[in-house]
């Protein structure tokens, strides 16, 4: 469930299992060796448009400063994994940035839904294989290169 | 007899609003003046700027940063700089890094005059918002001297700078600073003891540690709870170890300690900070160096992935770079301090009045760019 990996990072690196994120999290904020009370920072990664998509989060301990990062993978299409939003409230909206420009969903989240773009919008664009829809509401969208 | 409930009305403030700052919609669920839940919508302004720098070489996506915070494109070019350095692993010369942090302090002085001045506009005092754009606009000509541009710069590249500074711009700094310090005791004259302005802006949306934190709220509006968090301090970035300076920090001089009262006036002590950081860079600033001389050829960085996080005008500003040995980016996620610090405004905005949240609002300085991205 819990795999070290190669440091090619800065900050340690802990590979967790989708579905084990939120007791982690947990863990890790509440033990008094630990206390990761803040998480800077949540991203999502689509390494080449074939493999798995990466879901990044970035602890930092405010009481007594350490780092960590936590990796885990989930699959293309319909990969869910444990919502920590009730654990960091930042990662409400993280979470659902995530979800809108790569299509992960979160389990347990209070308020899935899309924040950047719109509710009625077709697919999710960060990720590499996109291909925007022609038409949207009836506006052609354009072209990029 | 039970007490009589009214009925909920929702009220949609925005996305056209003068009071925010963009174009941001708030959802107020209100019972009758009192509000009861605040749903931030934004998006608004989103120009996929993540999707854009995974098509561009790495340089050519310095100008697309700028763009996202435009009130402090400086900050957002020097952390993306720094970000793409790390994994790049380049020494700068000590001039190019004296003046980056020149820019930066000076960037921090007139992003937070905006945020002082529109705060003052958003509860009725236009007065202060004039006196801050005479400032800004000081400091917007000592930008325009350097890099050509007024708002969007594209000065500090991967490396380096786009080109030195002309003659004459320290001297004018030095102007700028010398009558700075003065000007803000102006502003404490005309709003920082106003009456009017302490009442509006008082023990309104108290911000305890244990939320901001929680909620990812980083910058002055953290620092104004009474979290001593400042990157420049707790994890100092480019030379920022070799400058004497304070961490202002709320103390709830008026009322709460974390209300809207000590984020503005957290600022109002932080442009004084960042004007000593400014001055002590000027005296220590190197004559010789040659500012482009480590702008690399060739940007590959080898392949791994970085987080970079520095200390912008609005809070923790981070850059999560992933490169697989190319010329291109595989992900670059920018962290907007902005994001995380709007996303706490229905808790610590719930239960006050209409008014107070575009008090709120006002005091926790977002700019929708970099929220949208």
């Amino acid at each position: 469930m819990i795999e070290f990996v190669e440091e090619e990072t800065q900050n340690p690196t802990v590979v967790i299992d989708a579905s084990a994120m939120a007791s982690v999290c947990t863990y890790l904020k509440e033990a008094e060796v630990l206390q990761f009370d803040s998480l800077m920072n949540l991203a999502g990664h689509d390494p080449d448009g074939e493999s798995d998509l990466s879901i990044i989060y970035h602890l930092h301990s405010t009481v007594l400063d350490h780092y960590i990062t936590l990796k885990t993978f989930t699959p293309r299409e319909n990969g869910v994994v444990e919502s920590v939003a009730n654990i960091y409230r930042t990662a409400d909206w993280h979470e659902r940035e995530t979800y809108d420009l790569f299509g992960v969903k979160f389990n347990g989240h209070p308020d899935l839904k899309r924040i950047l773009l719109e509710e009625d919008w077709e697919g999710h664009p960060m990720k590499k294989d996109y291909t925007p829809a022609e038409f949207y509401r009836g506006m052609r969208i354009e072209k990029v290169k | 007899m039970g007490r009589l409930h009214a009925e909920e009305m929702v009220l949609n403030m925005g996305p056209q609003h003068p009071s925010t700052h963009g174009v941001l919609r708030l959802k107020l669920t209100t019972d009758g003046e009192i509000v009861s839940h605040i749903e931030p919508v934004i998006g608004y302004l989103h120009r996929s700027f993540e999707k854009h720098a995974e098509n561009l070489e790495y340089q050519m996506v310095t100008p697309f940063t700028g763009r996202c915070d435009y009130l402090a494109a400086m900050g957002s070019e020097h952390g993306y700089a720094m970000a793409v350095e790390k994994m790049l692993g380049i020494e700068l010369p000590e001039r190019v890094e004296y003046l980056r942090v020149i820019f930066a302090e000076l960037q921090r002085i007139a992003s937070h005059l905006v945020a002082v001045g529109t705060f003052g506009l958003d509860v009725g005092a236009i007065t202060p918002f004039i006196y801050c754009f005479r400032e800004r606009e000081l400091i917007l000509d000592l930008f325009e001297m350097a890099s050509g541009a007024r708002l969007l710069y594209n000065y500090i590249w991967i490396g380096g700078l786009a080109h030195d500074v002309p003659p004459g711009f320290v001297e004018k700094t030095y102007e700028f600073l010398d009558a700075f310090d003065e000007r803000v005791t102006e502003y404490n004259q005309i709003l920082t003891g106003n009456k009017i302005f302490i009442e509006r802006a008082a023990d309104i949306g108290v911000m305890t540690p244990e939320v901001a934190i929680n909620y990812g709220v980083t910058g002055p509006s953290l620092r104004a709870s009474g979290v001593n968090l400042d990157i420049r301090k707790t994890q100092p970035y480019s030379i920022y170890d070799r400058f004497d300076f304070d961490v202002p920090l709320g103390e709830g001089i008026q009322g709460t300690v974390g209300d809207s009262w000590d984020r503005y006036y957290v600022r109002v002590l932080e442009m004084k900070e960042s004007a000593k950081i400014v001055r002590q860079a000027l005296d220590q600033l190197p004559v010789e160096g040659d500012v482009k001389s480590a702008i690399p050829r060739r940007i590959r960085p080898p392949k791994g992935e970085v987080y970079f996080r520095s200390e912008n005008p609005r809070g923790e500003l981070g850059y999560y770079v992933v490169s697989n040995g190319k010329n291109v980016p595989l992900r670059v996620k920018m962290r907007s301090p902005a994001f995380s610090n709007l996303s706490v405004i229905n808790e610590i905005g719930q239960g006050f009045m209409i008014s107070d949240v575009i008090a709120i609002l006002g005091s926790l300085d977002i700019v929708l760019g970099e929220i949208d991205r």
